[in-house]
């Protein structure tokens, strides 16, 4: 799985830097480092208020924020990997 | 607001304007010959002895506009028939020569050159005379004035001369370092640079607004003293409406660069900058035993471009700043794959008021991607800066010894002292430009108050060390 973070202007300014270091905790916590890719991308073009964009695969997400990135990460992220095992 | 330092400049614009105008609308090859009509109509001249050379010279330049001549490996060319054949003949007496007593001049002159007329007056031998200057100083009158071509004078590398067949000035392509200190001081413009604004608009059209590929814009961040007459973010807001899809601080490639240049340095105990192409290639024509030295980094520009294209698919990259010489790193191979185009910021602004966008009524976008430290790489000393701030940051015990050298005839004794192991420093900042990036020959307006804008936007990042900038791309 490939789940790149937004780290754009407009993504920085609201906070890119903390998601992507909850997004590399996540990932170790759940022992996903063989399945999850991480990468940067410039804009997605879905510049929000609030929020980090987050693509995951071919979905994007946008308004993900350090308050609510456990349930993103849950619903969008492991979710997918329960349903494989 | 004024836009441009000098008129040379806003000639250039007003072609380059006129050819991406015609390119936006497909009609270039309609109306190819029919550009310099438009810009000198009528029959009365605006700038030189006849509209028929005007128009013969602007299509020369509309020429240049569209990618100059295939032949000509440089990027800076010469236009020939716009070359005015200025005086070239060094120093000279002029009629301010008072025919004094004192005869400075005859004393201070150690090859005899100076003799004197039945009017007291002084002449100079050219047969005798190397050009020295030092009679020119004393003169009390300041009656001797050295009649240097400006194009020459601007070249502080030599590698411009004087065709003895039609006197029009001829670039040496073995030693020019594309750096287009010439093409800024020709006061009649006979020498441009090559323009690929046509690639950039080629590029943005069949992207179709990221239908079929996104195009990002990395802008350096001398940027920030540029544009002045509107907000950057309105910069940012124009550039989205041309067709890109993203711009991205150029800054955050120096970031990386900065982080991995101090570690190196580390390692190698000497070493040079590698960020400015007109550097780089100075060391290699003219000090080839030097290059073991330049810093293996890509530059700012192509670190940061390798970056988006290692992450997105099909994405076309266009760097946007003050540099022409920026032009020649883009064609070298390994850049190639990485910078699609590359654009000034004069040519910017043609791109710009070619789709009648007036950045002023736009709403103001964001641009944050880069520290304090990579913003500050756009004007002399911030590169070193930058370095030691890497150092620091990286806890890596090195005593750094700058050397700054702001201008190509700094750079020229730093390495020359290095070359003889007489120089006190263990790094090189070498910048080819006057300044730093600020005083790239593409900036639109050159000024003093251009290193405060830059350390002032510096200092308006959100990141505060290179370490924080760096770290979302890891």
């Amino acid at each position: 799985m490939i789940v790149q973070i937004c780290v754009g202007s407009s993504c920085h300014l609201k906070g890119s830097e903390q998601i992507v270091e909850l997004m590399q905790n996540a990932v170790a916590n759940n022992h996903l480092e063989t399945e999850i890719t991480l990468a940067g991308s410039f804009c997605t073009g879905r510049c929000n208020r609030v929020g980090v964009t987050v693509i995951v695969d071919d979905d994007t997400f946008t308004g993900v924020t350090p308050e609510n990135f456990n349930e993103f990460f849950k619903t969008n992220i492991l979710s997918r990997f329960e349903k494989e095992m | 607001m004024r836009k441009f330092d000098t008129k040379v400049q806003y000639l250039k614009y007003k072609v380059l304007r006129e050819v991406a105008r015609q390119a936006w609308n497909d009609t270039l090859l309609q109306n190819v010959f029919e550009i310099p009509k438009m810009i000198v109509p009528g029959k009365t001249p605006t700038m030189r002895c006849c509209v028929y050379k005007e128009r013969a010279i602007l299509q020369e330049r509309v020429k240049i506009a569209m990618g100059g001549n295939k032949e000509n490996p440089n990027i800076i060319e010469v236009i020939d028939i716009a070359c005015d054949e200025c005086p070239a003949a060094g120093y000279e007496v002029t009629d301010s020569c008072r025919g004094c007593l004192a005869h400075r001049c005859e004393d201070v002159c150690k090859r005899g050159a100076i003799s004197f007329d039945h009017n007291h007056e002084a002449h100079i031998d050219k047969s005798k005379c190397v050009e020295c200057g030092q009679c020119a100083k004393v003169c009390p009158y300041t009656a001797i004035v050295n009649r240097k071509r400006p194009c020459q004078n601007a070249c502080k590398i030599k590698a411009i001369s004087i065709n003895k067949n039609d006197n029009a000035a001829i670039i040496d392509n073995s030693k020019c370092i594309q750096c287009g200190a010439c093409v800024y001081q020709c006061p009649f413009g006979a020498i441009m640079d090559k323009s690929y604004i046509l690639n950039v608009i080629d590029i943005l059209k069949a992207g179709e607004k990221g239908k079929n590929y996104k195009t990002y814009a990395i802008v350096a961040p001398s940027i920030s003293s540029q544009f002045k007459y509107a907000k950057l973010g309105q910069v940012v807001t124009g550039l989205k409406e041309l067709g890109f899809h993203t711009v991205v601080e150029a800054a955050l490639g120096a970031d990386m660069v900065a982080e991995k240049e101090s570690r190196e340095l580390a390692e190698k105990g000497f070493l040079t900058s590698s960020c400015c192409p007109a550097f780089v290639k100075y060391v290699k024509s003219t000090f080839p035993e030097m290059v073991e030295h330049v810093s293996h980094n890509l530059s700012p520009m192509t670190t940061l471009a390798k970056y988006i294209k290692d992450t997105t698919e099909n994405a076309k990259v266009v760097f946007i700043g003050p540099c022409t010489a920026k032009k020649a790193e883009a064609q070298l191979e390994t850049v190639k794959p990485y910078v699609d185009a590359v654009l000034t910021f004069e040519e910017l602004q043609a791109l710009f008021d070619s789709r009648d966008i007036e950045i002023t009524e736009l709403e103001e976008d964001v641009l944050d991607n880069a520290s304090y430290f990579g913003r500050i790489f756009a004007r002399s000393g911030g590169l070193a800066d930058a370095v030691a701030e890497g150092l620091k940051e990286q806890n890596i015990d090195f005593d750094l010894k700058a050397c700054v050298c702001d201008g190509i005839e700094e750079c020229r004794t730093a390495l020359l002292k290095k070359s003889k192991n007489v120089l006190d420093a263990n790094f090189i900042e070498g910048m080819a430009c006057i300044g730093g990036c600020i005083g790239g020959a593409g900036c639109l307006t050159h000024g003093e108050k251009n290193k405060a804008e830059v350390d002032k936007y510096g200092r308006e990042a959100m990141e505060k060390s290179i370490a924080s900038a760096v770290s979302i791309l890891k």
